[in-house]
């Protein structure tokens, strides 16, 4: 009898441990999403912006060392013709890529295996005072002959949130401007916000303040059935029905652009935003409308006079988890923004946002190359911003509003 | 009566937005069942894609789904369950519970493309499962956790505190009473909360789109180390880069009134679940 009682008490311990275990889940579960997301994504940091197992040549006697991966990128576009732009002599860049060595050398004369590559590429360099030669690490031009390896910078913080140009997948050097992505969804979210917010609170208002309980059964539904179809299915409809129309509407060479994106997503963003801010409205207290409308005022006034503005701290809650839901959304904006990484000037051209990005292109870039760390840092960027939102509409909903009556 | 009237004018005008709610649901529906209807047919639903994804069915998506719910409920649903004991039997109401509560409502709002790409640098990567059922489970488990979490809290507050003490006065642990006292009258609140979780997982891309979805499988999935085909990938996939897009588009119809029809039965079930048992608890 008492050793089966032990025997319960160590269950009942192991069980509560168990279960301590468990309510440390989800902290543990965002403990790992952080180690895993930032480990991986600041690696990009840490090595030069350049192709993996390539390395950058010049002769000898060029003064210029480094290269920033934006001149890197201009030079091989022949957007930078000389090399007195770069801090070096009065001379015009003779770009050279591994296949023009074709141009001097026949393929005996390389050896066999390519063999003697590395030394004929050593004679080309210090032939020529203007050479930028872009070559395999692993067919170095040898130094005898003459020539220096150039170092390019590592991406920096500055260049990932400033640059403007984000071509991950660009030879030699890879760039990852994020600004375009930043902007892109910052753009679409705004858009939907600014359709949703006021279309959300009027609904929000209706249900709390006007509906009878027979429309409030009907509509409840609706909303969490709108809550509850996929993305992937509201980008389909967004591609076959809204592209198509917004297109024709406003008479537009393409109908995938941010303002269709922005239309889904403020559909998308609607039901959020209309349970918390009718939650906020029903919490107002009966005695404050009860007081308002003794004084004279009528539903209306009682409405936006006291109940709003009572409620204005769960309205505000709403507006930011609707933004939150905006920005992380995926598929459909996939599948109706057009996925075009410029900086956008008007609302009706194509755009891509952060995780739109992420989506389409992680499937191509190669595990732990500068590519895939590039988009494991959008996800940092894009759980940071997740984990503000989700910590500021808990402090605003908590906020009392007395003070603003 | 300038007041009246703009009072007049500004219900007018909300019980329009209302309106104009359920006709965008209407629209949505409406356009993907009518465009769907035609395509289903018993041998869309039991056979696998031919000719390019032009015809034949969606069988492998619909089995792939299945295995994800299954796979990500398995997971989820246990510790799920026990985390929200812990913190609405064991915690009490002091830091620790409010800093768990923080994280999980943190977690709920992370993107599920962040879900995809942690799924995929852990499940997939470190810890080598490759694409696989297995990962995707994984991943799709853990995006779902918030909410049976939440939803089982609410379940486990919903039980009246005189239950817990009469079975405590009558000599019961308290895990005693958990498990057979507050966990039976909970039972019907957490199942509807696992009920809206199969309607999530089913419809979910960006999570599985790295660690799982594959494009097409002549074969079904063996093994939990194995790829799969799942719905909402297949609609991705048939909607934006099938060879021939034109010719697929029936094809991207069924699909969507399939998924759709799967997600919103279990969200309406779930809907009606908890209305009953609202009345339910009313009664008592």
């Amino acid at each position: 009898m008492a050793q089966k009682n032990l025997l319960g008490k160590i269950t009942e311990k192991l069980t509560e441990s168990l279960l301590t275990l468990s309510g440390a889940l989800t902290t543990i579960a965002i403990l790992f999403i952080t180690i895993f997301l930032f480990k991986e994504g600041f690696g990009l940091f840490k090595s030069p912006a350049i192709e993996d197992g390539y390395g950058l040549y010049v002769h000898p006697e060029n003064p210029v060392n480094q290269l920033h991966p934006l001149d890197v990128k201009n030079m091989y576009d022949e957007e930078i013709i000389n090399w007195n732009e770069l801090g070096g002599a009065n001379q015009e860049i003779m770009v050279f890529r591994i296949d023009d060595v074709f141009d001097y050398y026949t393929d005996e004369d390389l050896g066999e295996n390519y063999s003697l590559l590395p030394e004929k590429l050593g004679y080309i360099i210090s032939d020529h005072k203007n050479i930028i030669a872009y070559v395999p690490e692993e067919f170095a031009p040898s130094v005898t002959q003459g020539s220096k390896k150039v170092k390019v910078h590592n991406t920096t913080l500055s260049d990932f949130f400033l640059g403007k140009e984000w071509l991950p997948t660009a030879t030699p050097s890879p760039l990852f401007g994020a600004l375009p992505l930043i902007l892109g969804t910052l753009l679409v979210s705004l858009i939907a916000i600014v359709l949703a917010l006021p279309l959300g609170l009027g609904v929000a208002v209706y249900l709390s303040e006007l509906a009878d309980e027979r429309m409030r059964k009907f509509l409840k539904p609706v909303i969490e059935l709108l809550a509850g179809i996929p993305s992937v299915v509201y980008g389909f409809f967004g591609l076959v029905v809204v592209a198509p129309l917004v297109q024709k509407a406003f008479n537009l060479p393409v109908g995938e652009t941010a303002f269709t994106g922005g239309l889904i997503l403020a559909i998308m963003a609607l039901p959020t935003i209309i349970s918390v801010a009718e939650d906020a409205i029903r919490n107002t207290p009966t005695a404050m409308r009860e007081a308002s409308l003794a004084l004279g005022a009528t539903q209306w006034q009682t409405i936006y006079k006291v109940v709003i503005p009572y409620a204005g701290s769960g309205i505000s809650a709403a507006a930011v988890l609707g933004i939150g839901r905006a920005v992380g959304e995926t598929m459909a904006v996939l599948m109706i923004t057009g996925n075009a990484a410029v900086i956008p000037s008007t609302i009706f051209e194509p755009v891509r946002t952060i995780p739109a990005t992420i989506a389409a292109e992680l499937g191509e870039a190669p595990s732990g190359g500068q590519h895939f760390q590039s988009l494991f840092l959008l996800g940092c960027i894009l759980f940071l911003i997740s984990m503000i939102i989700s910590i500021v509409s808990e402090m605003i909903s908590k906020k009392k509003t007395y003070k603003s009556l | 009566m300038n007041q009246k009237f703009k009072q007049k004018a500004a219900f007018f005008l909300f019980r329009l937005f209302s309106f104009f709610i359920v006709g965008i649901l209407i629209s949505i529906l409406g356009f993907i069942v009518i465009n769907g209807i035609s395509v289903i047919s018993w041998e869309f639903l039991t056979e696998s894609p031919t000719d390019g994804m032009t015809s034949g069915g969606i069988f492998p998506a619909i089995v792939g789904t299945f295995y994800l719910v299954i796979g990500s409920l398995i997971f989820a649903v246990p510790l799920g369950v026990m985390s929200a004991i812990y913190t609405t039997e064991y915690a009490g109401n002091g830091f620790i519970v409010r800093f768990i509560r923080m994280m999980t409502n943190n977690l709920a709002s992370v993107p599920s493309i962040v879900f995809g790409l942690f799924g995929m640098a852990l499940f997939v990567n470190k810890l080598e499962f490759g694409d696989s059922i297995l990962a995707g489970s994984l991943t799709l488990g853990l995006l779902t956790l918030p909410l049976i979490i939440r939803t089982s809290e609410e379940a486990l507050k919903a039980v009246p505190d005189s239950y817990r003490s009469g079975s405590l006065a009558l000599g019961a642990s308290k895990l005693q009473t958990i498990r057979k006292v507050v966990l039976p009258s909970a039972l019907p609140n957490i199942l509807t909360g696992v009920i809206l979780s199969i309607g999530r997982v089913s419809g979910e891309t960006a999570p599985i789109l790295f660690t799982v979805a594959a494009y097409f499988l002549p074969n079904l999935p063996q093994s939990i180390f194995d790829q799969a085909m799942a719905l909402p990938y297949h609609l991705y996939v048939l909607a934006t880069s099938g060879t021939d897009l034109e010719a697929s588009r029936p094809m991207a119809y069924g699909t969507a009134l399939v998924l759709i029809a799967i997600v919103l039965i279990f969200n309406l079930m779930a809907t009606f679940m908890r209305q009953r048992l609202n009345k339910k608890f009313k009664q008592n």
